[in-house]
């Protein structure tokens, strides 16, 4: 089947420094995929070049495809009938996307105008349903509400209710729950999975939240330094990572349950992206890494079909250790 | 046996809020009567969501705000008015660390000059001895004297977290308060800070109170835990044993929350309703609107925190032997 969207060769510079090396990508029709990454990796640019939402003085090259049209590149009156219409995007931080001083009514009609055309009382119409299918109680009341009546979690689920008024084929979802405590992030990932069963709407989910990728994703990308990684299905990179970096995001992180161990940090920093090290950006923190790790960078190299990684020293697990 | 180096009695801390510019002011009680102790060399992890009230717990154990109601001792002796001497010579032996570093380091000043301030304040040591105490204390943090030249700007989030908490270390204090101290960091760069700070509580016997809204970091660290909810502990306990087997609605819905690499869980406790707000203030048990398993009762009486066993205190009208109601219907 063909991709919804696919991304090949995408870079990215700022003032001359590249943050994006090259980044290749496909999401399927109805397709949750999962980027995770700490900060800088590259995990919200990608998207950002990929929609043209980024300043002008970003250089972005490569190819980003809906359905076999170009969109880099593309002239801004073809990407308005893309963005929020075929592509939504939602942020971190609700509160500063939505206007402080209109009411949600006027703000959810106004994406309703835009995107469907919908006018007066059949906008109206419409906000109500989709402020009741996110989960506002007493919708008819609280569409003459302003944002700052909402909380965070109610305000993220408006951010959802706009983002759905285009219909889209495709929600970005970038670090939705950040900001969010728990049993509220918990609310919130739950709306998201019941709305794309509902509509068969493709998702990219951006965390640097393991645990929140490895729950809603179907396929989950590892990105590191402006490049990925990692490529493989959730269930399988969380029980058996391959790339050095994935195993350390995962051996970082601090179990709930079982005996306590020592966490396995990973040593050093993140590389700055005006001095990256020559070859395999994660080599010099890589307890793996060799002689051939700092000669050239590796490609995302498929290993299984369903499985890329990019480096020279996978750690696969011996096939009987794997089957268990 | 070991002695109780912090006890906490009843403590209460009420603030008056306006509600919009002519609204009438309301009182929000940020922490409402909280009572634990932390043994010598024990760190308790305090547990909870925005507005539960556990900064202001931490504030107030460091004496930085005075409680409404109740009393904090320190080493049996109640904690000095501030400015005093006594606050002073009390306050060289507890420190703090927050969750941003670089809004607790001056950004004109380099690193090792900030750490050698406390010496400088208490007046410890000689000038050779308060420079050796410098690069001691560098090195205990995992950094060198060059990482000391340096000002904040030059430095990552995880090595200004290091010289925060090398510079609370510099008076030799008996007892740190982390708020939030690894929330803004990075993944990785967070098991380097949580495991040294594992690493310098062995070492050196520090009493902690770890203050966070990370269930896996507090399970990481302290021995035992609270679980806050609107300015009361709801669950008390030893910190393996209470996300194992977490007795109080709250803390259940928490665990489960919890997402989990390498496992889908299929029955999630997903809580209805809103999140907490100090300043509205549910009847009764303020959890009741979310919970699962409310009776009338539950809306009326306030559940007070009560021993379940020898090692869990749970404040709930549901639980109250070893085989509660709640844990069968979970």
């Amino acid at each position: 089947m063909a991709p919804l969207v696919s991304i090949s060769g995408l870079k990215v510079a700022f003032d001359g420094t590249p943050v994006l090396h090259g980044i290749d990508l496909d999401i399927g029709k109805g397709e949750a995929l999962g980027l995770v990454g700490e900060s800088g990796s590259g995990k919200s640019v990608t998207w950002l070049a990929a929609l043209g939402l980024l300043p002008v003085k970003a250089k972005v090259s490569g190819s980003v495809q809906l359905e076999g049209r170009e969109l880099l590149g593309a002239p801004g009156t073809e990407l308005d009938s893309v963005r929020g219409r075929r592509i939504a995007m939602i942020f971190q931080d609700p509160a500063s996307a939505l206007n402080p001083v209109l009411t949600i009514r006027r703000q959810l009609c106004e994406s309703l105008a835009l995107h469907r055309g919908l006018r007066g009382e059949a906008a109206r119409v419409e906000a109500l349903r989709l402020l009741d299918l996110v989960g506002i109680p007493d919708a008819n009341r609280r569409l003459s509400a302003y944002p700052h009546e909402f909380s965070g979690g109610q305000v993220q689920r408006i951010m959802i209710a706009m983002a759905l008024a285009g219909q889209p084929d495709l929600l970005i979802a970038d670090e939705p729950t950040t900001a969010l405590d728990a049993t509220i992030q918990a609310q919130i990932l739950d709306l998201l999975s019941a709305i794309r069963r509902e509509f068969n709407m493709a998702m990219v989910l951006i965390s640097h939240d393991l645990g929140v990728v490895a729950e809603n994703c179907d396929r989950v990308c590892v990105m590191y330094a402006g490049r990925i990684v990692e490529r493989a299905p959730a269930t399988r990179l969380f029980d058996d990572p391959w790339h050095p970096y994935a195993q350390g995001l995962i051996g970082a992180l601090p179990p709930l349950d079982g005996v306590r161990r020592k966490l396995q940090a990973i040593p050093g920093t993140v590389p700055d992206p005006r001095a990256l090290p020559s070859g395999c950006a994660f080599a010099p923190r890589c307890m793996f890494a060799g002689d051939g790790c700092h000669a050239g960078v590796p490609p995302l190299a498929p290993l299984e079909d369903d499985r890329a990684v990019a480096c020279l020293r996978p750690q696969r697990l011996p096939v009987e250790l794997a089957a268990e | 046996m070991t002695a109780a180096l912090v006890e906490v009695q009843g403590i209460s801390r009420t603030y008056r809020m306006r509600s919009g510019l002519f609204g009438r002011p309301t009182s929000v009680h940020a922490v409402d009567g909280l009572s634990f102790s932390i043994l010598k060399g024990e760190t308790l992890g305090i547990v909870g969501e925005s507005g539960s009230g556990k900064s202001t717990t931490g504030r107030m154990v460091l004496g930085l705000e005075p409680p409404d109601q109740g009393h904090v001792r320190f080493d049996g002796a109640p904690i000095a008015p501030v400015g005093t001497a006594a606050w002073r010579a009390q306050r060289a032996r507890m420190q703090m660390i927050f969750q941003d570093p670089l809004g607790a380091l001056d950004r004109r000043l380099p690193v090792a000059a900030q750490i050698r301030e406390p010496l400088d304040i208490h007046d410890i040591g000689t000038k050779a001895e308060r420079d050796a105490r410098v690069h001691e204390l560098l090195q205990s943090v995992d950094l060198s004297d060059s990482h000391g030249r340096r000002y904040p700007g030059a430095l990552s989030g995880g090595q200004r977290q290091r010289i925060v908490l090398a510079r609370a270390l510099a008076t030799k204090p008996d007892f740190l308060v982390c708020d939030e101290p690894v929330s803004a960091l990075d993944v990785s760069i967070q098991a380097q800070v949580v495991n040294l700070l594992i690493d310098l509580q062995a070492r050196l016997g520090l009493t902690m109170l770890f203050i966070s809204h990370d269930l896996r970091v507090i399970r990481q660290i302290s021995s035992k835990v609270a679980v806050m909810y609107l300015g009361r502990i709801v669950e008390h306990g030893d910190a393996d044993d209470l996300f194992a087997r977490p007795q109080h609605p709250y803390t259940q819905a928490l665990v489960s929350a919890s997402p989990a690499p390498g496992r889908r869980s299929t029955n999630r406790i997903v809580l209805t309703g809103d999140p907490p707000n100090p300043a509205a203030r549910p009847s009764g048990c303020a959890f009741h609107p979310r919970c699962r398993h409310a009776i009338a009762r539950c809306a009326v009486e306030v559940p007070q925190l009560a021993a379940l066993d020898d090692r869990r205190q749970v404040a709930c009208h549901l639980v109250t032997g070893p085989q509660s109601q709640t844990q069968d219907a979970a």
